[in-house]
């Protein structure tokens, strides 16, 4: 493995080690997200249709992801861990690819949770579901990761993230709920992929002016 | 040609265009066939929505200069120009609520696909107000900010695909694929409407630019003499 690559790899591998040894995150992500299942299942009227069940899982993906983006930078942040990796001898995308990898296995262990308990708790799942909740995870870690590390660097922190990170999300909420629940879900499936690539592209390419000193 | 100047010309122009194409809009255009008077707000309410995107392309446009050249005058145009646009995207809502209270008897529809699309805009850009009071000023709150405007730009057509494919089709469509198929009288109504709607959006920024730039300096000499 050469250069960039590389320096990728040890970047997403250095923030799965450090959640491995600290187990700050990833707990919190799972426990929160089946409290959010059950609380859905009050929320809901017995007689609610499956698609309104669909639509609030969809909101539980959002915030469990939300979650977790809120502690991305954290490590970085407490430690001036950031200024290190600024100052070392790699492209600075490659901490937002990195970042962005470890997101996205957060995400998916989670989802490893929340889909077979929501299975369980509502309905079965349909694959253009899980396929959605796949695409949607790209979208969501890409973008979040640069919003976390530009409410990273703000006074208001974890009171800011949700507000920057919401009104990018809801074509992700779009795209994922008509996956689910429309008739002709390709479309939608389609719009997920567009809007992780713009959005993907457009985070790596701007990362580097939101950490540079 | 002195600031000043041009200022009063573009102020007299939004006063002349809007004035006469209100009145245009009004006493001479065709009333609508469907929707009668009530038709009429359509001569403010696109004029609005087109000046408040241009508002957001533009300051997005100041951002990439401030990425690129990093002089730090871009970042209070980038600013006011989305400031501006905040507030076209408000009156956007309000017109296009009053609209859809006479044509539809709601105040609030989610089928009229570019209200939707504002409200998620609106909301998007309010957050870079957020963004912008809870960061201390410097070249890292210039760049973030920087960044979160082009994030808009981008975000615009996008929400656009999305509410399309999500949402049901209930507003008129007055231009297709084919252009504008709007009569002629009505055409050239719209037009001068949109002219002075943007010589005053041009008028603002710039009256609230150099009110931005007077009161940073007084606070530089502030910090000088403290």
């Amino acid at each position: 493995m050469s250069g960039y690559a590389a320096d990728v790899a040890a970047l997403a591998r250095k923030d799965l080690l450090l959640e491995l040894r600290s187990r700050d995150t990833l707990p919190a992500m799972l426990l929160f997200v089946v409290s959010a299942l059950t609380v859905f299942h009050f929320a809901l009227p017995p007689d609610s249709s499956a698609r309104a069940e669909t639509g609030l899982l969809w909101i539980a993906i959002v915030f469990t992801a939300l979650l977790g983006l809120t502690r991305a930078f954290a490590p970085e942040r407490e430690d001036g861990l950031l200024d290190g990796l600024v100052l070392a001898p790699c492209d600075r995308s490659a901490i937002w690819v990195g970042k962005t990898i470890g997101v996205i296995a957060f995400l998916v262990l989670a989802e490893l949770v929340a889909l077979p308990a929501f299975a369980l708790f509502f309905h079965s799942l349909s694959w253009e579901l899980v396929a959605a909740v796949a695409l949607a995870d790209i979208g969501i870690a890409a973008i979040g990761t640069l919003l976390a590390a530009i409410a990273a660097a703000s006074r208001a922190r974890e009171l800011l993230l949700p507000l920057l990170f919401l009104p990018l999300a809801i074509p992700v909420v779009i795209g994922g709920v008509g996956a689910s629940v429309a008739a002709n879900p390709g479309s939608f499936l389609g719009f997920l992929g567009l809007y992780d690539a713009v959005f993907a592209i457009l985070s790596w390419a701007s990362f580097e002016y939101v950490v540079t000193e | 040609m002195s600031t000043s100047l041009r200022n009063s010309i573009l102020s007299l122009a939004a006063a002349g265009f809007l004035v006469g194409g209100i009145a245009l809009a009004l006493f001479w255009a065709p009333e609508d066939a469907d929707q009668g008077f009530s038709q009429k707000i359509f001569y403010i309410h696109v004029p609005i929505a087109l000046t408040a995107y241009a508002c957001f392309g533009f300051g997005a446009w100041k951002a990439l200069r401030l990425l690129w050249t990093k002089d730090a005058r871009y970042d209070l145009e980038s600013y006011t120009a989305i400031h501006m646009g905040v507030i076209f995207g408000l009156l956007t809502l309000a017109t296009g609520s009053i609209w859809a209270k006479i044509s539809w008897g709601h105040w609030w529809t989610w089928g009229e696909r570019q209200l939707v699309l504002f409200l998620i805009l609106f909301l998007f850009y309010s957050s870079y107000f957020m963004l912008r009071y809870s960061t201390e000023p410097g070249p890292r709150r210039q760049r973030n900010s920087a960044v979160y405007a082009l994030f808009g730009v981008v975000l615009i057509p996008v929400s656009f695909l999305a509410v399309r494919i999500a949402g049901t089709i209930l507003h008129p469509t007055i231009f297709t694929h084919e252009g504008a198929n709007l009569p002629g009288e009505m055409l050239l109504a719209f037009c001068i409407c949109l002219a002075g709607m943007l010589a005053l959006a041009a008028t603002l920024y710039r009256v609230e630019l150099a009110g931005k730039r007077i009161d940073s300096s007084l606070r530089e000499l502030r910090e000088l003499l403290a």
